[in-house]
């Protein structure tokens, strides 16, 4: 279901205005459970507002139906002290394979439509790497390094970020007082700033915040790539792990020491002694939990996008 | 009593207590100018509200010209740069006073009030800079004391308590004078005088706590005062940045700082001889003096750029490159040689050839290194920032080079108005040079400094 109405989305977000109505739809449909026979049972049980509400079915089509029939699907939400406790027994860990990396981007269209990212922030970059004049470009996801040690914990003066047991690191924006010193303290160049008022989307506003998800977001606070530790409590992959069509980012647990791209699943030692696995700038003592295998026999050729990120750099300027 | 005075005393004598009517001047009545002055101040200082008002309702993408990559500006450098200003008060008055260089007297108090303005309006950058200034308190209630933050409040908090006592006790034995001499004052400026002269009598107990006090505050300011600086240069050198990436750092910000402080205090003394006529307590000689520590200070000055600049660029290693490129040569460059220039170059030359050491040319030279000093810390956190070990990649063109905004320049305006006005404020409520303590460095027994305070 959510992959057709991903499809119908993006063909819609071509037109600008209707956009953000559009957007709401989208995630009203995925968010909701609204199946026909979920219709049924609640239509014979509920009481009309007269309040009409458009949905998405299954099959791609656009009802109407009446506020009351609405329920909210289940979410999970840890509150902000719970989320300082990483969920038990896991140390989680992230492999990016360069060599299958074709810039698709589908992860960061993901994890931005996921975390409900509306203004300039990327959590996930993609960035166009080349060592040196002779050497080949390379695509590079980098998500948060999620370090072991990480400078950005090390100088927050009010524990607004943290590093839990299972090694995530979160940013708790109910703590945060917007001095960016983790964003300067930052290797990684990881960490946005909500420099305006985030245009929060209606699903988002009534929701109780909670650090594992991000949203809704805070002006005047930092936000960052978080692991996506909402899913992994429920067992689901990160959303840019699920978005990938080339799998090139596997999530694990380096307790398992297994890691997986959703379509296989591999041991996490072996695949860094096979794929000679690196971590990025390791030699800055930051001990990242992402570690990367090196762009060689890759599935693609570098390509230079084409126009690809012009509507996100229109919207910038 | 008379009969003991000497020739010599009651000469002194005389020349202190017309330096005493002279010095309640400026206090006792305001000219046309210091009203114009004040005003401006005061219309600067509410521009400065007004924007950053305007800075916390407005989406801060139109308002201020930060961004991710460079999220700190003009207002941490600012507060950098009055940071350095505060360490004034710990060379002029105590490193001076406990080296026993007799000339700092006059000049002490003048030294103290920049202090302690640039301290406190130091601490009010910071909390324009941040995200969230209601959350200020956190600070306290989830502190961590792991990170430079919390020593940098700590230290500072420490130093400006340590100024303000070291500016308000010696100034005790003046304010009872005040109550005593000035005229036509309205009825809470009285009772403020008294309330603050903590009824000082002038008996010799007192003056033997007064001392006391100042001497273990001479003592205790000029470690705090380096504390105060070395954490500030930590904020940047305890992250992972290559520019910033210096033990260098504190070193080379104290140097900075001092060096700073005495133009700041050549500039402060030169106004406040020219528009309160203090000719002829503020003579050229301190400018004499404070010309060739100029030089030297420069020189020191000079010795940790050298360090910081030099040896990283024979080494050339690419994570410093290309950000000392652009300093060298690159779109760095002007500002970067322009701050060499006038921070370090004139200052040390130019106080070398006697005509320079004169009030006018010297403050010229002063003013030039104290502008010199902001644009330094500018060029110190604005470029380490826009040079991350990761390529800056598909973000808006603004994002790629930071100038500050109109709201941005118009807060620090503020920021300085606010200081400024602090500064002149004082010198309008109590003696900008303390008497006694000029009196007691030409020898003068404490008993004829009360007759003093006592002769209305």
């Amino acid at each position: 279901m959510s992959q057709k109405t991903e499809e119908n989305n993006e063909k819609k977000t071509r037109e600008d205005n209707s956009r953000r109505d559009f957007l709401k739809l989208g995630v009203f449909a995925a968010g909701l459970t609204v199946a026909g026979a979920g219709l049924q049972k609640a239509f014979s049980e509920e009481k009309e507002t007269g309040e009409k509400v458009k949905v998405l079915t299954t099959e791609g089509k656009v009802v109407e139906v009446d506020t009351a029939h609405i329920k909210k699907a289940e979410v999970c939400c840890v509150s902000p002290k719970e989320s300082r406790e990483g969920i038990p027994n896991k140390k989680w860990v992230m492999v990016i394979d360069l060599s299958r990396c074709k810039h698709a981007l589908k992860c960061q269209h993901s994890c931005q439509k996921y975390h409900h990212l509306s203004g300039m922030n990327v959590w996930l970059k993609v960035f166009k790497m080349q060592e040196s004049e002779n050497t080949a470009p390379y695509w590079m996801p980098k998500p948060c390094m999620h370090c072991d040690r990480p400078p950005c914990v090390k100088v927050c003066p009010v524990s607004a970020t943290y590093k839990r047991s299972d090694g995530i690191v979160l940013v708790d924006n109910e703590r945060c007082v917007g001095c960016r010193f983790c964003m300067a303290a930052c290797p990684y160049s990881t960490r946005s700033f909500n420099w305006e008022e985030p245009e929060l989307l209606s699903e988002t506003t009534g929701e109780t915040y909670s650090p594992e998800r991000g949203f809704p977001q805070k002006r005047g606070t930092v936000e960052k790539c978080d692991f996506c530790p909402d899913l992994l409590r429920q067992g689901k992959l990160p959303h840019c792990v699920a978005a990938c069509p080339n799998g090139v980012f596997y999530m694990g647990d380096m307790t398992e020491d297994t890691v997986t791209n959703g379509d296989e699943t591999l041991r996490f030692s072996q695949l860094m002694k096979d794929k000679s696995g690196y971590r990025l700038n390791d030699i800055l003592g930051t001990h990242p939990s992402v570690y990367y295998l090196p762009p060689v026999n890759r599935l693609f050729p570098f390509k230079e996008p084409v126009a690809e990120n012009s509507d996100k750099e229109k919207k910038a300027e | 009593m008379k009969n003991e005075t000497t020739a010599v005393d009651s000469v002194l004598m005389n020349k202190y207590e017309a330096m005493h009517d002279e010095l309640l001047r400026p206090i006792q009545k305001t000219g046309l100018a210091g009203k114009i002055w004040i005003g401006f101040l005061f219309c600067v200082f509410f521009a400065g509200v007004f924007a950053f008002y305007t800075q916390e309702t407005k989406s801060k993408y139109e308002t201020i010209s930060l961004n991710n990559y460079t999220m700190w500006g003009i207002y941490i450098s600012n507060f950098v740069f009055f940071v350095a200003l505060s360490l004034v008060g710990a060379l002029m008055s105590a490193v001076l006073k406990l080296t026993n260089f007799e000339w700092y007297r006059p000049l002490s108090r003048i030294a103290e009030v920049i202090a302690v303005a640039a301290i406190m309006f130091a601490g009010v950058g910071i909390i324009v800079a941040m995200g969230h200034p209601e959350r200020l308190y956190f600070l306290l209630t989830h502190g961590r004391l792991q990170s430079p933050i919390i020593w940098d409040i700590v230290v500072i908090i420490t130093y400006f308590v340590a100024t303000s006592l070291f500016l308000f006790i010696p100034l005790i034995p003046g304010i009872s004078q005040l109550s005593n001499h000035l005229k036509d004052k309205p009825k809470w400026q009285m009772w403020m005088y008294k309330k603050l002269s903590l009824s000082w009598r002038g008996t010799p107990e007192q003056w033997k706590i007064v001392k006391r006090c100042i001497t273990i505050l001479a003592i205790l300011i000029i470690p705090l005062g380096i504390s105060i600086h070395t954490v500030t240069a930590w904020l940047f050198a305890s992250t992972l940045r290559a520019e910033w990436n210096s033990t260098n750092f504190g070193a080379y910000f104290i140097a900075g700082a001092f060096l700073l402080g005495v133009a700041a205090v050549i500039v402060g003394t030169f106004f406040f001889r020219k528009y309160y006529r203090f000719e002829k307590y503020l003579t050229d000689s301190y400018f004499d003096k404070m010309g060739k520590m100029l030089v030297f200070l420069s020189g020191v000055y000079f010795y940790f750029n050298i360090n910081e600049y030099l040896v990283p660029a024979f080494k050339m290693d690419s994570m410093h490159s290309q950000y000392l490129l652009d300093e060298f040569t690159g779109k760095d460059a002007i500002l970067f040689w322009l701050v060499f220039l006038f921070g370090i170059f004139v200052p040390a030359i130019l106080p070398l050839f006697k005509s320079m050491l004169k009030p006018w040319p010297l403050t010229v030279i002063a003013i030039l290194v104290v502008i010199a000093a902001w644009f330094k810390r500018y060029i110190i956190v604005i470029p380490g920032l826009s040079h991350p070990y990761l390529p800056i990649q598909n973000v808006p063109h603004s994002w790629t080079h930071y100038v500050p905004s109109l709201i941005e320049c118009m807060v620090v305006a503020g920021i300085f108005a606010a200081a400024l006005l602090f500064i002149t404020l004082f010198s309008k409520f109590f003696p900008i040079i303390s008497v006694w303590e000029v009196a007691e460095g030409d020898g003068v027994s404490l008993e004829k400094i009360n007759l003093l305070s006592k002769k209305a």
